[in-house]
Protein backbone atom coordinates (compact mmCIF):
# COMPACT_ATOMS: atom_id res chain seq x y z
CA UNK A 1 0.00 0.00 0.00
CA UNK A 2 3.04 1.86 0.72
CA UNK A 3 4.43 1.56 -2.44
CA UNK A 4 1.49 2.14 -4.13
CA UNK A 5 1.00 5.79 -2.39
CA UNK A 6 4.81 6.32 -3.35
CA UNK A 7 3.68 5.53 -7.19
CA UNK A 8 0.93 7.67 -6.81
CA UNK A 9 3.01 10.52 -5.44
CA UNK A 10 5.52 10.45 -8.12
CA UNK A 11 3.19 10.00 -11.12
CA UNK A 12 1.47 13.17 -10.28
CA UNK A 13 4.76 15.04 -9.78
CA UNK A 14 6.15 13.47 -13.29
CA UNK A 15 3.00 15.01 -14.83
CA UNK A 16 3.19 18.26 -13.27
CA UNK A 17 6.83 18.59 -14.15
CA UNK A 18 6.47 17.35 -17.75
CA UNK A 19 2.90 19.73 -18.38
CA UNK A 20 5.21 22.71 -16.82
CA UNK A 21 8.31 21.47 -18.99
CA UNK A 22 5.32 21.79 -22.39
CA UNK A 23 4.31 24.83 -21.09
CA UNK A 24 7.69 26.87 -20.30
CA UNK A 25 10.28 25.38 -22.67
CA UNK A 26 10.31 27.27 -26.03
CA UNK A 27 9.03 25.87 -29.36
CA UNK A 28 12.05 24.45 -31.16
CA UNK A 29 10.40 22.84 -33.85
CA UNK A 30 12.67 20.39 -35.93
CA UNK A 31 12.43 22.45 -39.12
CA UNK A 32 11.12 25.98 -39.75
CA UNK A 33 10.66 25.54 -43.47
CA UNK A 34 7.56 25.63 -45.22
CA UNK A 35 7.91 24.26 -48.68
CA UNK A 36 6.61 25.28 -51.75
CA UNK A 37 7.60 24.23 -55.11
CA UNK A 38 6.53 25.17 -58.60
CA UNK A 39 6.33 22.23 -60.83
CA UNK A 40 8.32 21.54 -63.97
CA UNK A 41 5.77 22.27 -66.75
CA UNK A 42 4.21 25.21 -65.54
CA UNK A 43 4.84 28.13 -67.72
CA UNK A 44 4.24 25.97 -70.68
CA UNK A 45 0.55 24.86 -69.29
CA UNK A 46 -0.04 28.35 -68.54
CA UNK A 47 1.01 29.54 -72.48
CA UNK A 48 -1.61 26.69 -73.51
CA UNK A 49 -4.19 28.89 -71.09
CA UNK A 50 -4.36 26.51 -68.43
CA UNK A 51 -5.97 28.92 -65.69
CA UNK A 52 -5.48 26.39 -62.58
CA UNK A 53 -3.81 27.47 -59.34
CA UNK A 54 -0.41 25.66 -59.04
CA UNK A 55 0.22 27.62 -55.34
CA UNK A 56 -2.14 29.04 -52.59
CA UNK A 57 -2.60 32.73 -53.37
CA UNK A 58 -2.41 32.84 -49.34
CA UNK A 59 0.36 31.39 -47.48
CA UNK A 60 0.24 31.55 -43.62
CA UNK A 61 3.97 31.05 -41.68
CA UNK A 62 3.88 31.18 -37.43
CA UNK A 63 6.41 33.21 -35.62
CA UNK A 64 9.29 30.48 -33.85
CA UNK A 65 7.38 27.67 -35.12
CA UNK A 66 7.13 27.53 -39.07
CA UNK A 67 8.37 31.07 -40.42
CA UNK A 68 10.59 30.12 -43.11
CA UNK A 69 8.94 30.07 -46.80
CA UNK A 70 11.11 28.13 -49.16
CA UNK A 71 9.69 28.17 -52.77
CA UNK A 72 11.77 25.98 -54.91
CA UNK A 73 11.48 26.33 -58.39
CA UNK A 74 11.53 23.05 -60.46
CA UNK A 75 10.47 25.07 -63.86
CA UNK A 76 11.77 25.07 -67.02
CA UNK A 77 12.14 29.08 -67.18
CA UNK A 78 12.98 31.53 -64.73
CA UNK A 79 10.05 32.69 -62.39
CA UNK A 80 10.24 35.99 -60.49
CA UNK A 81 9.07 35.94 -56.99
CA UNK A 82 9.20 39.78 -55.31
CA UNK A 83 12.29 41.23 -56.20
CA UNK A 84 14.31 38.41 -57.82
CA UNK A 85 14.46 35.67 -60.36
CA UNK A 86 14.57 32.15 -58.84
CA UNK A 87 16.14 29.91 -61.51
CA UNK A 88 15.42 26.82 -62.67
CA UNK A 89 16.21 24.35 -60.36
CA UNK A 90 16.91 27.15 -57.61
CA UNK A 91 15.31 27.84 -53.99
CA UNK A 92 14.33 31.01 -52.29
CA UNK A 93 14.76 30.42 -48.82
CA UNK A 94 13.15 33.39 -46.87
CA UNK A 95 12.72 33.59 -42.82
CA UNK A 96 10.33 35.96 -41.43
CA UNK A 97 10.82 37.88 -37.93
CA UNK A 98 7.86 39.78 -37.86
CA UNK A 99 4.53 38.99 -38.10
CA UNK A 100 2.83 41.32 -40.35
CA UNK A 101 0.54 40.77 -44.32
CA UNK A 102 3.50 40.76 -46.78
CA UNK A 103 2.32 40.75 -50.74
CA UNK A 104 5.09 39.69 -53.29
CA UNK A 105 5.26 39.84 -57.11
CA UNK A 106 4.88 36.25 -58.19
CA UNK A 107 4.95 34.59 -61.62
CA UNK A 108 3.61 30.99 -60.54
CA UNK A 109 0.06 32.68 -59.63
CA UNK A 110 -2.16 33.34 -62.33
CA UNK A 111 -2.85 37.03 -60.76
CA UNK A 112 1.20 37.92 -60.42
CA UNK A 113 0.93 38.40 -56.86
CA UNK A 114 1.26 36.20 -53.66
CA UNK A 115 0.38 36.91 -49.98
CA UNK A 116 2.28 35.39 -47.02
CA UNK A 117 0.58 35.93 -43.65
CA UNK A 118 2.90 35.63 -40.66
CA UNK A 119 1.52 35.10 -37.43
CA UNK A 120 2.71 35.27 -33.99
CA UNK A 121 3.95 32.56 -32.03
CA UNK A 122 3.15 30.65 -29.41
CA UNK A 123 5.99 32.69 -27.14
CA UNK A 124 3.09 32.03 -23.41
CA UNK A 125 3.30 29.53 -21.37
CA UNK A 126 -0.86 28.28 -22.95
CA UNK A 127 -0.14 28.91 -26.28
CA UNK A 128 3.14 26.33 -25.68
CA UNK A 129 0.96 24.03 -24.14
CA UNK A 130 -1.70 24.26 -26.71
CA UNK A 131 0.39 24.08 -29.36
CA UNK A 132 2.44 21.21 -28.77
CA UNK A 133 -1.22 19.55 -28.30
CA UNK A 134 -1.92 19.99 -31.25
CA UNK A 135 1.20 18.68 -32.12
CA UNK A 136 0.72 15.76 -30.37
CA UNK A 137 -2.79 15.13 -31.89
CA UNK A 138 -1.71 15.72 -35.39
CA UNK A 139 0.98 13.02 -34.66
CA UNK A 140 -1.69 10.30 -33.20
CA UNK A 141 -4.31 11.42 -36.04
CA UNK B 1 -4.54 2.81 -8.02
CA UNK B 2 -1.50 2.05 -9.88
CA UNK B 3 -3.70 2.28 -13.35
CA UNK B 4 -4.90 5.52 -12.28
CA UNK B 5 -1.33 6.51 -12.00
CA UNK B 6 -0.66 5.14 -14.86
CA UNK B 7 -3.25 7.21 -16.84
CA UNK B 8 -1.88 10.61 -15.28
CA UNK B 9 1.46 9.56 -16.65
CA UNK B 10 -0.01 9.20 -20.17
CA UNK B 11 -0.28 11.96 -21.82
CA UNK B 12 2.45 14.41 -19.99
CA UNK B 13 4.76 11.31 -21.18
CA UNK B 14 3.59 12.43 -25.17
CA UNK B 15 4.53 16.21 -24.17
CA UNK B 16 7.67 15.31 -23.57
CA UNK B 17 7.98 13.09 -26.29
CA UNK B 18 6.93 15.73 -28.38
CA UNK B 19 9.54 18.41 -26.63
CA UNK B 20 12.37 15.74 -27.06
CA UNK B 21 11.34 15.48 -31.01
CA UNK B 22 11.74 19.38 -31.40
CA UNK B 23 15.90 19.98 -32.43
CA UNK B 24 17.78 22.83 -31.90
CA UNK B 25 17.03 25.97 -34.50
CA UNK B 26 19.37 26.69 -37.28
CA UNK B 27 21.36 29.63 -37.18
CA UNK B 28 21.75 30.57 -40.95
CA UNK B 29 21.64 34.24 -42.67
CA UNK B 30 18.80 36.61 -41.49
CA UNK B 31 17.26 37.34 -45.11
CA UNK B 32 16.83 35.47 -48.14
CA UNK B 33 19.14 32.83 -49.51
CA UNK B 34 19.42 31.35 -52.82
CA UNK B 35 19.65 27.80 -52.84
CA UNK B 36 22.01 26.85 -55.17
CA UNK B 37 23.46 30.15 -55.66
CA UNK B 38 23.75 31.12 -59.32
CA UNK B 39 26.77 33.67 -60.98
CA UNK B 40 25.16 37.09 -60.64
CA UNK B 41 24.84 38.91 -63.73
CA UNK B 42 27.60 40.75 -64.75
CA UNK B 43 27.94 44.63 -65.74
CA UNK B 44 29.89 47.16 -66.47
CA UNK B 45 28.53 50.77 -66.58
CA UNK B 46 29.76 54.37 -66.27
CA UNK B 47 31.00 55.14 -63.01
CA UNK B 48 30.70 57.57 -60.16
CA UNK B 49 34.50 56.92 -59.89
CA UNK B 50 34.97 58.44 -63.24
CA UNK B 51 35.72 55.20 -64.81
CA UNK B 52 33.88 51.60 -65.57
CA UNK B 53 32.39 50.08 -62.74
CA UNK B 54 32.67 46.20 -63.14
CA UNK B 55 31.04 43.66 -60.81
CA UNK B 56 34.08 41.25 -62.12
CA UNK B 57 36.70 44.10 -60.87
CA UNK B 58 35.26 43.16 -57.23
CA UNK B 59 35.76 39.64 -57.09
CA UNK B 60 37.45 38.64 -53.60
CA UNK B 61 34.64 41.17 -52.39
CA UNK B 62 31.48 41.02 -50.98
CA UNK B 63 29.10 43.05 -52.61
CA UNK B 64 25.83 44.45 -51.97
CA UNK B 65 24.09 45.65 -54.66
CA UNK B 66 21.49 48.44 -54.49
CA UNK B 67 19.18 49.69 -57.32
CA UNK B 68 17.81 52.68 -56.70
CA UNK B 69 18.09 56.71 -57.83
CA UNK B 70 19.49 59.70 -55.82
CA UNK B 71 16.09 61.94 -55.87
CA UNK B 72 14.45 58.71 -53.65
CA UNK B 73 12.74 60.46 -51.40
CA UNK B 74 11.85 57.58 -48.48
CA UNK B 75 14.10 54.47 -49.73
CA UNK B 76 17.40 54.46 -50.92
CA UNK B 77 18.38 56.88 -48.67
CA UNK B 78 17.34 54.46 -45.79
CA UNK B 79 19.34 51.31 -47.48
CA UNK B 80 22.39 53.53 -47.95
CA UNK B 81 22.54 54.82 -44.49
CA UNK B 82 22.24 51.47 -43.54
CA UNK B 83 24.90 49.94 -45.37
CA UNK B 84 27.06 52.75 -44.08
CA UNK B 85 26.94 51.66 -40.92
CA UNK B 86 27.04 48.38 -41.42
CA UNK B 87 30.44 49.22 -43.12
CA UNK B 88 31.41 51.18 -40.35
CA UNK B 89 30.77 48.30 -37.83
CA UNK B 90 32.54 45.65 -40.28
CA UNK B 91 35.81 47.89 -38.74
CA UNK B 92 38.78 46.94 -41.03
CA UNK B 93 36.95 44.10 -42.73
CA UNK B 94 35.04 47.02 -44.61
CA UNK B 95 37.39 47.05 -46.91
CA UNK B 96 36.30 43.61 -48.04
CA UNK B 97 32.79 44.73 -48.34
CA UNK B 98 31.46 46.99 -51.66
CA UNK B 99 28.32 48.54 -52.29
CA UNK B 100 27.55 49.10 -55.90
CA UNK B 101 24.17 51.41 -55.99
CA UNK B 102 23.45 51.09 -59.45
CA UNK B 103 20.89 53.97 -60.84
CA UNK B 104 17.17 53.52 -62.32
CA UNK B 105 17.12 57.00 -63.46
CA UNK B 106 19.91 57.65 -65.71
CA UNK B 107 18.48 60.34 -67.05
CA UNK B 108 18.63 62.51 -63.69
CA UNK B 109 21.33 60.45 -62.41
CA UNK B 110 24.88 61.07 -64.56
CA UNK B 111 28.07 60.05 -62.76
CA UNK B 112 28.49 63.40 -61.23
CA UNK B 113 25.45 63.86 -59.33
CA UNK B 114 26.57 59.76 -57.95
CA UNK B 115 29.24 60.33 -56.52
CA UNK B 116 27.99 63.51 -54.44
CA UNK B 117 24.84 60.97 -53.73
CA UNK B 118 26.69 58.17 -52.71
CA UNK B 119 29.60 59.87 -51.47
CA UNK B 120 27.43 61.72 -48.86
CA UNK B 121 26.90 58.12 -47.17
CA UNK B 122 30.41 56.86 -47.83
CA UNK B 123 33.14 57.99 -50.07
CA UNK B 124 34.13 54.33 -50.83
CA UNK B 125 30.49 53.33 -51.85
CA UNK B 126 30.29 53.61 -55.85
CA UNK B 127 27.24 54.52 -58.39
CA UNK B 128 26.60 53.29 -61.79
CA UNK B 129 24.58 54.71 -64.71
CA UNK B 130 24.18 53.57 -68.04
CA UNK B 131 21.40 53.94 -71.35
CA UNK B 132 18.12 52.85 -70.45
CA UNK B 133 18.81 50.17 -72.60
CA UNK B 134 21.57 48.94 -70.64
CA UNK B 135 19.97 48.93 -67.40
CA UNK B 136 16.79 47.89 -68.61
CA UNK B 137 18.77 44.52 -69.57
CA UNK B 138 20.59 44.50 -66.01
CA UNK B 139 16.94 45.14 -64.33
CA UNK B 140 15.45 42.24 -66.13
CA UNK B 141 18.62 39.37 -65.12
CA UNK B 142 17.93 40.49 -61.32
CA UNK B 143 14.50 40.41 -61.46
CA UNK B 144 14.07 44.01 -60.50
CA UNK B 145 11.36 46.28 -61.58
CA UNK B 146 11.38 50.18 -62.25
CA UNK B 147 8.60 51.96 -63.15
CA UNK B 148 8.23 55.80 -63.50
CA UNK B 149 5.03 57.74 -61.82
CA UNK B 150 4.56 61.28 -61.09
CA UNK B 151 5.60 62.47 -57.77
CA UNK B 152 3.18 64.14 -55.49
CA UNK B 153 5.84 66.39 -54.88
CA UNK B 154 5.85 68.99 -57.87
CA UNK B 155 9.41 69.92 -57.26
CA UNK B 156 10.59 66.69 -57.81
CA UNK B 157 8.83 66.02 -61.22
CA UNK B 158 8.55 62.11 -61.39
CA UNK B 159 9.60 59.63 -59.09
CA UNK B 160 10.71 56.10 -59.99
CA UNK B 161 9.10 53.31 -58.22
CA UNK B 162 11.50 50.42 -57.69
CA UNK B 163 12.80 46.80 -56.13
CA UNK B 164 13.80 47.86 -52.73
CA UNK B 165 16.16 44.95 -51.89
CA UNK B 166 19.85 44.65 -51.12
CA UNK B 167 21.60 41.75 -53.46
CA UNK B 168 24.84 40.54 -51.55
CA UNK B 169 26.86 38.78 -53.90
CA UNK B 170 30.01 36.57 -52.49
CA UNK B 171 33.50 36.87 -52.82
CA UNK B 172 33.47 34.19 -56.08
CA UNK B 173 30.35 36.32 -57.78
CA UNK B 174 27.79 34.39 -56.83
CA UNK B 175 24.51 35.76 -56.09
CA UNK B 176 23.34 34.70 -52.58
CA UNK B 177 21.07 36.91 -50.49
CA UNK B 178 18.49 38.69 -50.93
CA UNK B 179 18.30 41.57 -48.20
CA UNK B 180 14.50 43.11 -48.31
CA UNK B 181 13.62 46.19 -47.19
CA UNK B 182 13.19 47.05 -43.28
CA UNK B 183 16.12 44.39 -42.40
CA UNK B 184 17.89 46.20 -39.28
CA UNK B 185 21.38 46.70 -39.73
CA UNK B 186 22.17 44.08 -37.48
CA UNK B 187 20.73 41.71 -39.57
CA UNK B 188 22.19 42.87 -42.51
CA UNK B 189 26.27 42.80 -40.73
CA UNK B 190 25.06 39.58 -39.46
CA UNK B 191 24.87 38.37 -43.50
CA UNK B 192 28.06 40.16 -44.45
CA UNK B 193 29.72 38.75 -41.55
CA UNK B 194 28.52 35.54 -42.44
CA UNK B 195 29.58 35.79 -46.38
CA UNK B 196 33.16 37.51 -45.42
CA UNK B 197 33.84 34.19 -43.66
CA UNK B 198 32.48 31.98 -45.90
Amino acid sequence: MRFLHSAWILSVLTAVGAVSAAALVPVQPGSREQLFEIPKGTWARRMAGAKAEILPAEIRLVLGVKDVLVLRNLDDVPQIFGPTLIMPGQSLRLPFEVASEYQFACTAHLNGEMTVIVDDGPTSAPSRLRWRLAALSKMAF
Amino acid sequence: MMSKAWAVLVIPACLLIALAAESSIHDGFKSGVFEPPRAAPGFALPGSNGSAVALSAFRGKVVALVFGFSHCPKICPVTLAKLAEVSQRLGPSAKDLQVVFVTVDPERDDPARLRTFVGYFNPAFVGATGSQAELKALHRAYGVTATRVASENKALGYEVHHSSSIYLIDREGKLRVLVPFGKSADDILHDVRLLLDS
